[in-house]
């Protein structure tokens, strides 16, 4: 079942085309990788679905709903979270609270009451709402095993750290379908196998994943479905193995038929 | 000596109320602005005109004062919250002078013998000193636990999370536009409230009080207590109004001129941005009260059954 569909997307900066009429599908529970060299269109495609970018053309269909040109903040309450490829977190703000901002829109709302009465309700709740929302808060943090640090600088983690906090934020608030750009960027082995791990609790969790991701390795390993971008083109889709055995992939991305990928 | 303490701490109190304005704006959204004494100007205006034309009593004009300079707040964060830093800065200095200019064509010598404030047939008179300073700062009191309120609470984080990153607040569901509008209004309906008290206080009001220098000295109280943090921006009020009274208070106005405040309030301002960027008490800590009670957090099991904690 398609989760997450777009249509003829296409996105012109200027002269560039950076995605050209992708139809790009994303199954339902399944980790699904968007792979491509530098420069083919991948952050712009992720930004395009998660509202950061409005497309030039095309629509974007989620759970049959079109979220075409919704702003981001719409987009991600209607159930889709994302991290960054340089890691956006609230530095001067704690570990926890990075985590309850991620909160935001899940706590203080009344569906019997109006916009103005839930600001209202929340405001003067604020006490025990924050008790709630911390204690939320501190389930995800021991989720990613970050609860020791809970009350420590966002911006003073370590590397790893920190992509995990982000993907704690994102996840705070329930989405059915999670955006990682790059999460193993710039981690060392030993981080990137507990990355790995990770991403496939999330799933266990019932959340669909997409990714972005350079390192083979992971790919290949984790993703169910693989997409491959070239220049803005979608120009594979399918299961690890057919994308290594794909002609089309292995001359844009991988290289020469004879050569290694890792 | 007495009498310029008690004028110290009642000024301190009305540009204490300011301070937690600026603080909404700059503090907890981050947006740097330097208007602050336009709003002032609004509130001192709505509180004149209110009570000397209209023969209003003072305690309404205040709800109107607030809603007149939140209005205006509105009306000039619309266009201009879109803008950035310094970008936003220019452009909030501008339309503070524009209001002020918009005062001096009202009415260049502006209002003089406004009506007192009275309460159960007290009033409140420059005379009556101590009694002027309980009134206003049981209402610094009153904004400043309502301000900590809301600085704890789902909206304050949201604002924190604006200012601390637009982009990554969006991607959490923020209504970025939303709560930086919400915060300039607010910051702008505090302002007002201010300036019905300076209007109170002196029963003048002059478009002279109203400069450029007023929205310096009101940003410069809120880095130097701390940005975001509610009690250091009226530790910051009490500090730089005294630094504004020192001349006078030792009797040194001969030899100190009075611009000489202008270079003092620069110098703080580069001071605290190499040395202590956090200012004097740094950003307000929350505690949750739990966070030694970790044998209270249930496990991983909660979350599957929907149970909140």
């Amino acid at each position: 079942m398609r989760i997450l569909e777009t249509e003829h997307l296409s996105r012109i900066f200027g002269g560039v085309v950076a995605v050209n009429d992708v139809n790009f599908q994303v199954e339902k529970g399944l980790v699904n990788g968007l792979i491509g060299p530098n420069g083919a269109g991948k952050t712009t495609l992720f930004n395009q679905i998660t509202g950061m970018d409005k497309p030039t053309k095309g629509r974007i269909i989620f759970n049959d709903q079109d979220i075409t040109g919704l702003p981001a903040w719409k987009i991600s309450r209607l159930g889709i979270a994302r991290t960054f490829q340089n890691i956006r977190l609230y530095k001067d703000l704690t570990v926890v609270e990075n985590v309850m901002t991620g909160l935001h829109f899940t706590v203080g709302r009344d569906p019997f009451k109006g916009r103005f009465a839930q600001a209202f309700k929340s405001y003067f709740t604020a006490g025990s709402e924050n008790k709630d929302v911390y204690l939320q808060a501190m389930e995800w943090l021991e989720f990613f095993s970050l609860e020791d640090s809970a009350q420590e600088l966002a911006g003073s983690l370590p590397y790893g750290k920190q992509r995990e906090l982000e993907i704690a934020r994102a996840l705070a608030a329930k989405p059915s379908l999670l955006f990682l750009d790059e999460p193993a960027a710039g981690m060392n082995p030993a981080e990137t196998e507990h990355l790995m791990d990770t991403v496939n609790r999330i799933r266990d969790l019932g959340v669909t994943i997409v990714l972005i991701e350079h390192d083979m390795k992971l790919v290949m390993n984790i993703c169910d479905q693989i997409t491959v971008l070239s220049f803005g083109q979608k120009i594979a889709q399918g299961t690890p193995e057919e994308i290594k055995n794909d002609s089309t992939v292995i001359e844009a991305y991988l290289g020469a038929p004879d050569e290694e990928e890792e | 000596m007495l009498n310029f303490f008690q004028l110290i701490i009642i000024y301190a109190g009305i540009y204490a109320l300011m301070a937690i304005g600026q603080n909404c704006i700059t503090g907890y959204t981050g947006m740097l602005s330097l208007c602050h004494a336009g709003f002032f100007c609004i509130g001192s205006y709505v509180t004149a005109i209110l009570c000397k034309t209209f023969g209003l009593s003072f305690w309404l004009t205040i709800p109107v004062a607030a809603i007149a300079a939140g209005f205006v707040g509105f009306l000039i964060g619309v266009p201009t919250l879109r803008l950035k830093g310094d970008y936003l800065c220019i452009a909030t200095l501008g339309l503070g002078e524009i209001i002020r200019n918009i005062a001096t064509n009202l009415n260049p010598v502006g209002y003089q013998a406004i009506p007192r404030a009275s309460l159960f047939g007290y009033e409140f008179s420059a005379r009556g000193k101590w009694q002027f300073i309980a009134l206003v700062w049981v209402f610094v009191l009153v904004f400043y636990f309502l301000f900590q309120r809301l600085a704890h609470s789902r909206i304050g984080r949201a604002l924190n999370a604006v200012r601390e990153d637009e982009i990554a607040a969006q991607s959490n569901g923020i209504n970025v536009t939303k709560y930086k509008i919400g915060s300039f209004t607010l910051g702008a309906a505090v302002g007002g409230v201010a300036g019905c008290f300076m209007a109170a206080y002196t029963a003048t009001v002059n478009p002279g009080t109203f400069t450029f220098m007023v929205s310096v000295m009101v940003l410069c109280m809120v880095v130097l207590g701390g940005m975001g943090n509610g009690k250091g921006v009226i530790l910051g009020a009490f500090i730089i109004q005294f630094i504004s009274y020192f001349p006078q208070l030792f009797g040194l106005s001969s030899i100190i001129p009075a611009q000489a405040q202008q270079i003092i309030y620069g110098l703080i301002l580069v001071v605290m941005m190499i040395w202590r960027p956090q200012g004097l008490l740094g950003r307000d800590k929350f505690r949750y009260g739990i966070e030694k009670r970790r044998l209270a957090i249930p496990h991983k099991g909660a979350r599957k059954e929907g149970g909140r904690a």
